[in-house]
Parts: C-alpha cells; sequence; structure tokens
C-alpha cells in the first residue's frame, strides 16, 4: 500500500500533473475521481427516456418511432379525445378532494406529534399515520380492494367515487404530513412564547402566530398530497370500479391498442403537471428560507 | 411609602427532571422588588436568574412558592393572564408582520380598538426611536433596530411590570453602551418595574438601583451597587463581581468596629463588619486591588509583575511565605506607572477595606 | 440537595396545572383523531381484512366463501394432485418470491453504486448548481411512474429509439430483444428508483460537516480512505433509508414488470394481482401479500436495529 508520506493525499501529485490546465482539482478536497462522470452519466440516463417521449409527442407524422416533422396535431387529438376528458376529471375530483382531505388531518396531526410533551400513545399514533408509507402499493391495493368488496357484500355500501377518494386519502396522510411537521420542528418556539406573553390566549397564538408561519409546510405537503394523488397506478387500477378511469389508467388503456403518438402527447402532459408541481414547491421552499 | 411588592417572590423552588437527574434551578427564592425599581438579577450561567424571570413571566410554574404581582398570587396564571410583558434574548419577532403589527400585538389581544392602536404604536415608535419604520418587516432591520422593536412591543401594553432576559447580549458593545443608557432612560421616564437578566457585572452595576446577585439557584447577596462592590457578603459574590485578593488570615482581636486580623507574609488588617469571634479564628477576607496603597521603599513585597491597562497598571506584589497580592495603581499624571519590577514596596490598606466573608 | 424534600406547590398551582394538563391531553387526542380514524378505517382495517381472508375458502367466482381452510399458505408450497388429494412440494411460488428478492435486491446494489456518487457529486457543488441539480433529480422523483416505464419500454422496443439508432448507424442489423426480458424490468426498476437513492443520501451528505472531511485529510488519509472511514459512515443515514426507498418498492414492483416484463416471468407483485383477478383465488392472494409484507417487515426490522444502535455509538 503506498506509504503515508506527509502530504495530504498521496494520489495528489499524479492530477496535479496530468490536468495541468486545472490544478484547482488537485487541490479540491471535495473531489472523488469518476463521481462527476457517474452522476452526469444518471442524470442523462434519467432524462433520456422522457425526453426521448416528449419529443416524439411534437412529431407531425403517424409513426411513434419515425420523425414526421414538427406539430402539435397529436394534443389536439389528445385534448379533443372524450375518454381523456372524463379521465382528467375524475382524476381531479378524486385528487383535489383527497388533497385538501389529507392536507387538513395532517396538518392537525402534526400539531398534535411534534414539538410537544410526549402524551401516552403518541409513537403508535406516529407510525399509524406512516404506516401506508412502509407497505408496498400492491398490499394496498389488495386489501383495499377486499374491504371494499367486503363492504359491498356484506353491508351493501358502496361510495362509488369515495371509494377511490378513502383510499387516496389513506396514502396522501403521510406526505402531507412529513412536510408539515418537519416545518413545525424548525419553527422558533419562542415566538409562540412571546404571543402568550402579548396576552394571545393558545387560539389567537395558533391562529396569528403559528398557522401563517407553517403555510409553506402546509402547502408543501398540499402539493406532495396532490402529485402522489395524481400519479397513482397501481391502487387505482386495482380498487376502481368501472367507469372510475383515471388519466393513469387511461394512460395504460391506450397502451393495448397499437401505439400512436397520442399516447406520447397525454404522457407529456402528466409529465408537465408533475413538473409544475415541484417546480411550485421548490419556489415555495425558496421563499420560506427568506 | 408602604408599597406593596411590584414582584415578590415567596420560597420559590423550581426543580427540573426527576429522579437522580433531578436539578434544583431555584432552590427556596424569596425576594420583593420595589415599585418603579430597575431591578437586576445578575449571575454566571445557570445560577436560575433566567429560570426566575421564566417563573415570573409565566413560561414556567415553580415547583413550590408562590409569585406574587402587586400583592396578588399569579404563580397558577398562564402567562396571557399576567400584566407582564418580556423582552426575549432573541427579540422573538414576529417575521410575518410588520413593526407596526408586531408592536399592536399586545393591544390587539387584548381587544384595544382599531383607533386607539395606531395612536400608541406611534407613540411607542417615537419612544424608541424609530419613528417612520412602522411599515418595515423585522428581517429588514438591523439588530439594535429589532431591540427597540422587542421594548416598544412590550411597553405598548404598559404593563406594570417589564421583565428583560439579557437582551443587550447580542448588539456589539458601543451599540450596548448606547441602549444601556436609554434603558435606563426609559425606565425612568416610564416608570415601570424593570427586572433586568445578565451575566455582565458592568451592565449591572451602571444601571441597576438593586441587584440579586446569584448562583446555584440562590440569591448570594440582594442590594445596590455600591453594597454589592463595597461590602460583599461571601466568597461568590467578591469573586464575581470586579477583582478580589482573597487572604486566610487569623482573627487577632476585635477593635471597636473592626476586626484585627493577621495572614501570612506579613499582613496586619483591619476588616470588617466585626464579629465576636474568638483569637484565632481562621476567617477569609476579601481585599479590592484598588483599595491596597503601595509605599516606596517598603519591606513588606517586591513587585513582581507589571501589566500595564492605561488608566491603572496592574501589579503583582510578591510577599513573605508565598503570599501575592494584586495591586491596581492609578498611573502618574504624566502617564507613567508608579512602580518598576523589582521595587520594593510597603503594604497599606485602610480600616475597613478588607472584608470579612461569611461562608 | 436531595429530591425528596421538596416542598409542595400552593393548592391553586396544583388545581391549574390539572385542569391545563386535561385540556391540553384532549387536544392532542382530538388533533389526531381524524387522521387515525382514516388511517385505521381505511388502510390498517383492509389489511386485517386480507389477513382474515388468506385463512378462508376461495370463491367460486372471485370473493371468498366464510369457511376456514388453511389451503392458501399450503398451496403457497405445496401442490395438491387433483386426482387423489396428496401433497407435493411445488416451487412455482417460492420461485417467483427469490427471483423478486433477488431483483430487488440487485437493482437496490445497482442503485447505491451509482446514486451515491451522484449524490456525493451534487452535495459538493456550489449552492448555485447543488439547486438546480436537485431540481433535475426531484422532477423524476415525483413523476408518474407509469409514464416513465412508458418512456423506457418505448425506447428499448424492438422498433425503438435504441434499436432505431443502432441500425442507422450500421451496428447491427436485426433488432436487439430487449423488451419483455428480465433486462428490461431490471432496467425499468433501476430507471424508476434511482431518485429513491440519491435524494435521501444527498439529504444526508448536506447536512454533513465537511470540516470532517478536512481534518482527515489533515491526518495524512487519502481520498480512497477518506472516503471509505469518513464520509460512508457520516452518510450512513441517508444510504439506510435509500436502500429501504429502493428496496421496499422494488419487492412489490407491479408496473415496471406489467409493462416491460410481458408477463412471461412474474413477479411477487404481478403474481398478487393476478390472484386477484383471474386467477379467482383471493385468499391465495391474500396469503402471498402477507408473506411479502412479512419480509418486508423483517428488512424494516433490520433498519430499526441499525438506526438505534447507530444512535448510541455516535452519541455513546
Amino acid at each position: 500500500m503506498a506509504e503515508q508520506t506527509l502530504t495530504a493525499g498521496t494520489d495528489l501529485p499524479a492530477i496535479t500533473r496530468s490536468r495541468g490546465n486545472r490544478p484547482r482539482k488537485a487541490l479540491d478536497l471535495k473531489y472523488q475521481p469518476g463521481f462527476g462522470t457517474v452522476a452526469v452519466c444518471c442524470l442523462v440516463m434519467l432524462y433520456a427516456p422522457i425526453l426521448v417521449l416528449a419529443i416524439f409527442s411534437f412529431t407531425a407524422g403517424d409513426s411513434i418511432t419515425r420523425w414526421g416533422g414538427f406539430g402539435i396535431r397529436w394534443y389536439v387529438t389528445a385534448i379533443q379525445n372524450e375518454g381523456f376528458h372524463h379521465a382528467a376529471l375524475t382524476t381531479l375530483k378524486i385528487t383535489i378532494t383527497a388533497t385538501i382531505v389529507s392536507t387538513l388531518v395532517a396538518t392537525a396531526a402534526a400539531l398534535a406529534t411534534t414539538r410537544t410533551r410526549r402524551w401516552p400513545g403518541q409513537t403508535a399514533a406516529f407510525m399509524v399515520i406512516n404506516l401506508p408509507l412502509m407497505v408496498p402499493e400492491i398490499i394496498t391495493a389488495v386489501a383495499s380492494l377486499s374491504f371494499f368488496a367486503l363492504l359491498a357484500s356484506v353491508l351493501h355500501i358502496n361510495f362509488g367515487l369515495g371509494n377511490l377518494i378513502l383510499v387516496h386519502t389513506v396514502f396522501c396522510i403521510p406526505f402531507a404530513y412529513l412536510p408539515i411537521k418537519a416545518r413545525l420542528e424548525d419553527m422558533d418556539l419562542t415566538l409562540e412564547q412571546a404571543a402568550a406573553d402579548l396576552y394571545a390566549t393558545p387560539w389567537m397564538a395558533f391562529r396569528r402566530v403559528t398557522l401563517p408561519l407553517l403555510m409553506p409546510g402546509i402547502s408543501a405537503g398540499a402539493a406532495l398530497a396532490f402529485i402522489v394523488s395524481f400519479d397513482d397506478f397501481t391502487i387505482t387500477q386495482l380498487v376502481a370500479g368501472p367507469g372510475q378511469t383515471t388519466l393513469p389508467l387511461f394512460i395504460w388503456d391506450h397502451t393495448r391498442l397499437p401505439l400512436t403518438p397520442e399516447i406520447n402527447a397525454m404522457s407529456t402532459i402528466l409529465l408537465g403537471v408533475s413538473i409544475v408541481f415541484v417546480t411550485l414547491s421548490f419556489v415555495i421552499a425558496r421563499r420560506r428560507r427568506k | 411609602m408602604a408599597d406593596i411588592a411590584a414582584v415578590e417572590a415567596r420560597g420559590v423552588v423550581k426543580v427540573f427532571g426527576g429522579g437522580q437527574d433531578a436539578v434544583r434551578a431555584l432552590d427556596n427564592v424569596s425576594v420583593a422588588i420595589r415599585q418603579n425599581e430597575f431591578f437586576t438579577l445578575l449571575g454566571p450561567s445557570g445560577c436560575g436568574k433566567t429560570t426566575l424571570l421564566r417563573l415570573i413571566a409565566g413560561f414556567e410554574q415553580p415547583s413550590a412558592g408562590e409569585i406574587l404581582l402587586n400583592g396578588k398570587p399569579v404563580e397558577h396564571l398562564p402567562p396571557y393572564q399576567r400584566a407582564v410583558n418580556t423582552v426575549f434574548q432573541s427579540y422573538a419577532l414576529f417575521p410575518h408582520m410588520t413593526v407596526a403589527q408586531n408592536i399592536s400585538f399586545g393591544l390587539e389581544m387584548r381587544g384595544t380598538p382599531k383607533e386607539k392602536t395606531a395612536g400608541v404604536v406611534e407613540e411607542m415608535l417615537g419612544l424608541v426611536k424609530l419613528s417612520g419604520l412602522g411599515g418595515r418587516k423585522p428581517t429588514q432591520l438591523s439588530g439594535g433596530q429589532q431591540q427597540r422593536v422587542a421594548l416598544a412591543r412590550a411597553l405598548a401594553n404598559h404593563p406594570e411590570v417589564l421583565l428583560l432576559d439579557e437582551p443587550l447580549s447580542a448588539l456589539d458593545l458601543k451599540l450596548r453602551q448606547e441602549m444601556r443608557s436609554e434603558l435606563k432612560n426609559l425606565q425612568r421616564t416610564t416608570g415601570i418595574t424593570f427586572i433586568f437578566v445578565t451575566h455582565d457585572q458592568e451592565e449591572a452595576l451602571t444601571m441597576s438601583d438593586r441587584i440579586a446577585v446569584m448562583s446555584k439557584g440562590q440569591i448570594q447577596q440582594l442590594g445596590a451597587a455600591i453594597d454589592i462592590y463595597e461590602r460583599p457578603v461571601n466568597r461568590f459574590v467578591a469573586d464575581f463581581i470586579g477583582d478580589t485578593n482573597f487572604v486566610e488570615a487569623a482573627v487577632a482581636g476585635r477593635e471597636g468596629d473592626y476586626l484585627r486580623c493577621r495572614s501570612a507574609g506579613g499582613l496586619d488588617l483591619l476588616a470588617s463588619p466585626a464579629s465576636n469571634a474568638g483569637a484565632g479564628t481562621k476567617v477569609t477576607l476579601a481585599v479590592r486591588p484598588e483599595k491596597i496603597t503601595l509605599k516606596r521603599n517598603g519591606d513588606t513585597g517586591t513587585v513582581a509583575q507589571s501589566v500595564y491597562v492605561g488608566t491603572d497598571t496592574n501589579y503583582d506584589v510578591r510577599l513573605a511565605d508565598n503570599m501575592r497580592l494584586n495591586v491596581r495603581v492609578q498611573n502618574a499624571v504624566d502617564g507613567r506607572p508608579q512602580f518598576a519590577v523589582g521595587d520594593k514596596v510597603g503594604i497599606d490598606v485602610p480600616a475597613g477595606a478588607t472584608r470579612l466573608l461569611q461562608d | 440537595m436531595a429530591a425528596a424534600d421538596i416542598p409542595a406547590p400552593t393548592e391553586r398551582l396544583v388545581k391549574a396545572q390539572a385542569l391545563v394538563r386535561k385540556r391540553w391531553l384532549k387536544s392532542r387526542y382530538g388533533l389526531v383523531a381524524p387522521a387515525i380514524v382514516i388511517v385505521g378505517v381505511f388502510g390498517i382495517l383492509p389489511l386485517m381484512i386480507m389477513v382474515i381472508y388468506s385463512f378462508l375458502k376461495a370463491g367460486d367466482y372471485g370473493g371468498v366463501q366464510w369457511i376456514g381452510s388453511v389451503e392458501a399458505y399450503v398451496s403457497f408450497l405445496f401442490q395438491r394432485d387433483i386426482f387423489d388429494g396428496t401433497l407435493s412440494f411445488s416451487s412455482d411460488y417460492l420461485e417467483i418470491y427469490i427471483r423478486s428478492i433477488l431483483l430487488a435486491v440487485m437493482t437496490t446494489v445497482f442503485c447505491l453504486a451509482l446514486g451515491f456518487p451522484t449524490a456525493y457529486f451534487m452535495a459538493t457543488r456550489p449552492l448555485s448548481q447543488r439547486t438546480a441539480w436537485v431540481f433535475l433529480i426531484t422532477i423524476p422523483f415525483w413523476s408518474n411512474l407509469l409514464v416513465r416505464t412508458l418512456a423506457v419500454m418505448l425506447i428499448i422496443r424492438d422498433e425503438g429509439v435504441v434499436n432505431d439508432v443502432l441500425r442507422w448507424f450500421g451496428l447491427i442489423d436485426k433488432p436487439i430483444i430487449m423488451l419483455y426480458t428480465d433486462f428490461a424490468v431490471m432496467l425499468g426498476l433501476l430507471y424508476s428508483f434511482l431518485p429513491f437513492m440519491v435524494l435521501p443520501i444527498y439529504a444526508s451528505l448536506e447536512k454533513m460537516d465537511f470540516r470532517l472531511v478536512e481534518a482527515g485529510f489533515d491526518l495524512y488519509a487519502t481520498r480512497g480512505r477518506v472516503l471509505r472511514r469518513i464520509i460512508i459512515p457520516l452518510a450512513k443515514p441517508g444510504i439506510v433509508a435509500g436502500c429501504l426507498l429502493v428496496f421496499i418498492p422494488a419487492i412489490g414492483a407491479y408496473v415496471t414488470p406489467l409493462i416491460l416484463g410481458g408477463g412471461k416471468h412474474l413477479m411477487i407483485g404481478a403474481l398478487i394481482a393476478l390472484q386477484f383477478g383471474s386467477s379467482r383465488n383471493w385468499p391465495l392472494g391474500s396469503a402471498q401479500a402477507l408473506i411479502l409484507m412479512a419480509g418486508v417487515l423483517v428488512a424494516l426490522l433490520f433498519y430499526v436495529r441499525s438506526s438505534t444502535g447507530k444512535a448510541q455509538t455516535l452519541h455513546g
């Protein structure tokens, strides 16, 4: 093994020599050989398929693999597709409801379990709330299916779209909960003391101090819940009844048919929604840091 | 003049934790703070001063004892039901509200109508010399300005007592000195009782009407600045405030108001307060460096070290029996130190300048 | 300073504190109740129902018959001969489980091998670049899994972009068959879960105090040693989290094998779905799901054990 000579990092001199025009790398303590290349390759690998998908959605031709010039006709087709409308509407109904409910519920739960003296059952409550994160989707899917089948057959209860909304709400809760909890933990405790010192009752202190400062966390939680519900496939596919097609299910159905660039267009629209929400949550996070 | 005490603590005990890890932050503390007084709690970290302040504010409850505000017991009341306001060490300004909204917050919470609030806010801004900055957000202000907003926010409510938790510790020296005189003036102008917590003895000595020196959860001494400085009662107070020479001595006998004591190194001191301790009793004496006079060509000691500090020079004087004294002598009019290393000197301590410490 | 001789607080204080505590506890329970009820009734209860189902007999047209039976568990390992009813060991299901576990493990390992350098590189960029990198990695993280997997399918198809490009360059005559192979599933899993490994490790490394690394260099360590002995141990929480976030979904993966696997080599996810679909054997599907869940719990236990042990050594 290389001798321990009295210079930091015996592998440095070679690098200094071979990259004469960039001596800084030799002295850059953070440098690890090859890591940059791997990182760039990963980035390329992650984006290549979706970029190809997006690019081919703008083809004017009929083929999904042969470029036929630039055009947006497939977006027009997709947008005019009745099924697409219906699926979009269904998705929005489910997702918006699930987001609102899960965010409200998660906010309350975060307030109860964060920055507080321990109360009996607190750890158990935390585990229950985060349970959906620890169960693989397929298991949640079939369990929910069994549950609703039982409700329907034995108790004759069927909530219709409500079934899906309830299931979505369940797995949205932890996604909304964690950012809110994180934001709450970051908050300055003395602000609430100052409010109390200035004659604010606990409720007023919450309304005028805690809640406004918590809003970035609540927004981030809501954004996450929205995306997770919007994108869900596995659970939705197994629990959905007839006529309850969401956008991901609709796209899946289209893969069974002969492939046309319409599927690219629809997929790219979905990707666009995700990008919008990620950007939103980034902007919110940045503003909060001020 | 038999006013009720503005704040009174009776036998207050505060214990944190339980069992073997229990920490007694306050140990049977009783103190009465007078109306319109600038009262300071002084001590090193962990002495209990902040804990006592928090108990008065209501953020903690005592494990035992009572807290009275103008004669009314309040230890069972939450902070929002006590007519006390706090200036926090970190200011705790609400970042999402403007300066004006911060200042008016307490008034809002008590249901003051908007017309009246605006007037008070203007008045407060003028009081702390921040007029015109009502529309800014706290993050847009400097540290010193934030501190004044915190003050204004508390004072706007005309509390019976104002609590200040080391409010100047985050400011730089110049600003701190400015704020000291401003705070003192504010207290005199408004007439509100101030309870000030600090670990900085200079602050305490310059600003306070009375000081409570605390250590290990107990009040070691309570009195005006001059009392604390000139007549420390025990080793802790003598050591914490200013510089002190500690001299172990034996009682020779009582002489009127003084106690004659002899120590190693040939010192013969007249200490006060006098007591009826018998001859030979071992005692600890405290002598401030600036009280000791050095006489030229004496034979009691030799100057071993000389440190120039501008207005004075600190001399390290060696006596017989390995005794050492730290002596501070004002420099001569022409600015030069009066003694040099190696000079043989005599020691002279006026009667009563030596304090007998209880321990 | 004996703690035993604390005098008692005043009566009014005791009363006030009791009242406050009661109200406080009620508020805690009240706030957390909606979440617990929703997750309990619609998350935990279904799981329990599934447990019950696994001990029932299959219904003729799907669903269950309310007759107790351990047939589901038996048929996991054994096959009943239709004629004489004897049991013989059948490794079909076991093979599928083992293959899924292996695939999940391999995916985790590959994701770690690629993800760690990426996360490290990201964490050591200057702040302006770092935000850009995090943003770029976060987008696939939150993008629709179905769409991303479709994108992969579209490019590795026989008529897909990869084959087209290779053909165009004259490197091959016939299209390389990539879709509907184990390779495709592996690639798809890797592609899906790579961001899940990168982001937790990045979060850990970003919080790392780089002065510890500088101290390592100061003490004559080489780059490799610093990496092995300082950086990786410090990033351990992130690495463990990342591995869990990859392994658990990977082992129960449904979408990826569905689109890229073609139904030839089943994985656990598809197998379970099959029982609830055309195979009409809900108890078997429930049993298979529970066995999968048991595996996940074992992995989680490792995580809990490793993280609590770690906390002790770091602070001990």
